[in-house]
């Protein structure tokens, strides 16, 4: 399989081009922009067989999406920040409308004030739109994270967000394995639309419905609001084990494994754990290490899948953690990080009683050092030992 | 006029009983849209009256597919159902796009006009009640001045009507036009044409309300005609920039008989606080607009 040296951007556009795209829709945003370029260019020059919808804004793409999926095609869009906010409303429409679209999310900060740097405010702002969420920390997981979403998607009838930093990794330049297209069709069926549109069997798709369960024209009793949107929740708890199988099955045929829900750098022996979604957890790598040479015994978790959040795995990899530090790119105002809130709830009776230490980081592209997240760990340690259990910082901030 | 309506495709599409309040101009007209549309027809729309008229799941009163968007989206909808379409080589399906006045003079205008430039091949519908009637008659940039509604409840609507046609008409898209429930065949044929044109067709349709507008059920098709016969509403069509008069407005303007503003106005509750400033801004209004058309006609 050929190397190529490509930016995040590039190799998420050699993978809708793997994965034969049909309709692509998108709107201009920093950072997202080369990526729906490169699609045009490939487009217009007949490499991609897919129509390109040149839309007025997100909330239409969102839409075009919604609607060229219904009928059978396999859509495609990216976006970042403010285009992901106005998509809101859509990213609801689509996920109950149980559509497998994928959608790339180019992580940036949110206004105001503006920014168009990196944290994932955006992406974890959506977190309760009923997508799956999944974040990569390198370009080779961006082009394998891709063609695995398709896959998730289309098996559990959910979209799919694949999340990846902005210029972090959407501008750098990193050597990339492009997978070998026989394969990838191998790997993915053609999409199966779990409804068609026609004139032979009339349907009145996403209509008003009631809150409790109605009898249709032949008697039979249908599901209410409650019961379609129970059987979205079920869908996103059971795309686990479509989100594992799929990164199981996709190493066996292209020989890199992802992690399913999450991955885990020398955790056995860690005497801290580090927990992180995106490239900060790839940069908390560094830190582990950078520590590890000083004796300190510190591992990594880095979430995959955000939504469904890995339950189970989290309670596994955290089990034996005496001290539990947690770098993340957003802030629920008024509390702390999601993914601490979701971490601590995920602890919640399973006896782990260790510290949680919570690290609000390069927001706005604050930029971030390994070295200081490594100075971050060892003065939480420092304050576990003095007997503080929960902190809030905010990393490199002036805060007083 | 009888011979006319036989020309009508008898097939209905709406199956009897459905959701409207009685004497809904928008049911009667969305009758012979469909009839005039046939088979092979996708149907997306907003939430809106019409929503209510395709009716509460699992049962639907109409027997053409159709896929329910949000408020702001129907023409990006309809945008996605072509490229959808086109991408499966489903090419030989009309998509139809259909929404209120809010959820097209207001709401919907953004994604309108995106497609309507993009020459995306729709028809767009517009069934214009001129208010918020789905929510329970709210102003709308289509509601006529001196008009009572929920949100003027006292004063009155202030403004004269915005002209979505001309906005509509800037996009230099190859038809456009304006009908009449109350003139079935003039709307049928308008219908049967548009389905013919490539590209994006923007229909609108003066859509008579009982409650909204604060007149008796019976009186629907009785004050569209009225509507016609005083200009307020003007049946026509714009074929590649040519404007040419249609049915009962070619008539008038041939005649120049046209009726005075206020046989429509004392018809309806909701004008009952009108002013008489008001209904000289109206009339003057209507007689700008007709004499815009009398003149476009005869170039």
């Amino acid at each position: 399989m050929p190397v190529r040296i490509l930016t995040g951007n590039q190799a998420a556009a050699e993978a809708v081009k793997l994965c034969k795209v049909q309709v692509v829709s998108a709107y201009p945003i920093t950072p997202s922009t080369s990526l729906t370029e490169y699609l045009a260019e490939w487009i217009e020059r007949g490499v991609l067989k897919a129509e390109y919808v040149r839309v007025e804004s997100e909330h239409s793409v969102m839409t075009v999406c919604v609607a060229a999926s219904t009928v059978g095609a396999r859509v495609f869009t990216s976006t970042s920040s403010h285009g992901l906010l106005y998509m809101h409303e859509q990213l609801h429409w689509a996920a109950g409308s149980r559509l497998p679209i994928v959608t790339c999310v180019i992580n940036r900060g949110v206004g105001a004030p503006w920014s168009i740097f990196n944290d994932q405010q955006d992406s974890i702002a959506q977190r309760d739109t009923g997508w799956i969420q999944l974040y990569c920390r390198d370009n080779q997981e961006i082009i394998d994270t891709v063609i695995q979403a398709y896959r998730i998607a289309e098996q559990a009838y959910c979209p799919v967000m694949v999340c990846y930093d902005g210029f972090v990794l959407s501008h750098t330049m990193m050597p990339v394995e492009i997978p070998d297209a026989d394969r990838v069709n191998g790997f993915l069926p053609p999409y199966k639309p779990h409804t068609i549109l026609s004139q032979e069997a009339p349907r009145n798709i996403n209509p008003v419905i009631f809150p409790n369960q109605r009898r249709d024209a032949d008697g039979i009793l249908r599901d209410g609001y409650m019961e379609f949107r129970w059987k979205l929740q079920h869908a996103l708890e059971g795309a686990r084990d479509v989100i594992v199988d799929v990164n199981r099955e996709f190493a066996a045929a292209f020989g890199r494994d992802h992690g399913g829900m999450l991955w885990e750098h020398k955790l056995e022996d860690a005497e801290v754990c580090i927990v992180g979604i995106g490239s900060i957890a790839s940069e908390a790598t560094m830190a582990a290490d950078i520590l590890r040479e000083e004796g300190i015994r510190a591992g990594v978790v880095g979430i995959r899948s955000y939504r469904p959040f890995p339950r189970a795995e989290i309670r596994e990899a955290l089990k034996k953690a005496p001290a539990i530090v947690i770098f993340e790119k957003n802030i629920s105002y008024g509390y702390e990080g999601a993914l601490c809130a979701d971490i601590k709830a995920a602890l919640y009776g399973t006896g782990v009683e260790a510290p949680v230490h919570n690290y609000i980081a390069g927001l706005g592209g604050r930029d971030v050092k390994a070295a200081e997240l490594a100075d971050a760990v060892r003065s939480s340690l420092a304050d576990i030992a003095g007997g503080v259990r929960e902190r809030q910082t905010w990393l490199n901030c002036v805060t007083e | 006029m009888p011979e006319k309506l036989f020309k009508i495709n008898p097939k209905e599409y709406i199956l009897p009983g459905n959701r409207t309040c009685q004497g809904c101009g928008l049911s009667l007209a969305y009758r012979y849209i469909l009839k005039a549309l046939r088979e092979n027809t996708i149907m997306t729309i907003p939430a809106s009256c019409l929503t209510v008229l395709h009716g509460l799941y699992p049962i639907t009163s109409v027997n053409v597919p159709c896929l329910n968007c949000t408020f702001a989206s129907t023409a990006a909808s309809a945008s996605g159902l072509v490229a959808g379409l086109a991408a499966m080589n489903r090419t030989d399906t009309t998509v139809v796009a259909m929404a209120g006045d809010g959820g097209t003079f207001d709401i919907g205008i953004q994604a309108l006009s995106g497609a309507a430039e993009r020459g995306t091949d729709f028809i767009y519908v517009c069934y214009d009640n001129e208010g918020y009637m789905n929510t329970g008659t709210q102003r709308s940039s289509a509601t006529p001045i001196g008009a009572l509604t929920t949100t003027t409840p006292v004063l009155t609507k202030q403004q004269n009507k915005k002209d979505m046609m001309k906005i509509m008409e800037a996009h230099d898209i190859p038809y456009l036009s304006m009908s009449s429930p109350s003139f079935p065949v003039d709307l049928y044929d308008k219908f049967v044409k548009a389905k013919r044109i490539k590209g994006t067709k923007y229909m609108q349709i003066s859509a008579p309300c009982p409650p909204g507008w604060v007149f008796p059920p019976k009186e629907t098709v009785k004050l569209g005609r009225l509507a016609v016969e005083t200009g307020v509403v003007v049946l026509y069509e714009i074929e590649d920039g040519k404007l040419r008069l249609t049915g009962r407005s070619k008539t008038l303007a041939e005649k120049g008989n046209r009726a005075p503003l206020l046989q429509y106005i004392e018809k309806q509750g909701r004008f009952k606080k009108m002013s008489m400033e008001q209904l000289g801004k109206m009339q003057k209004w209507v007689d700008t607009k007709w004499n815009e058309y009398i003149r476009r006609a005869e170039e």
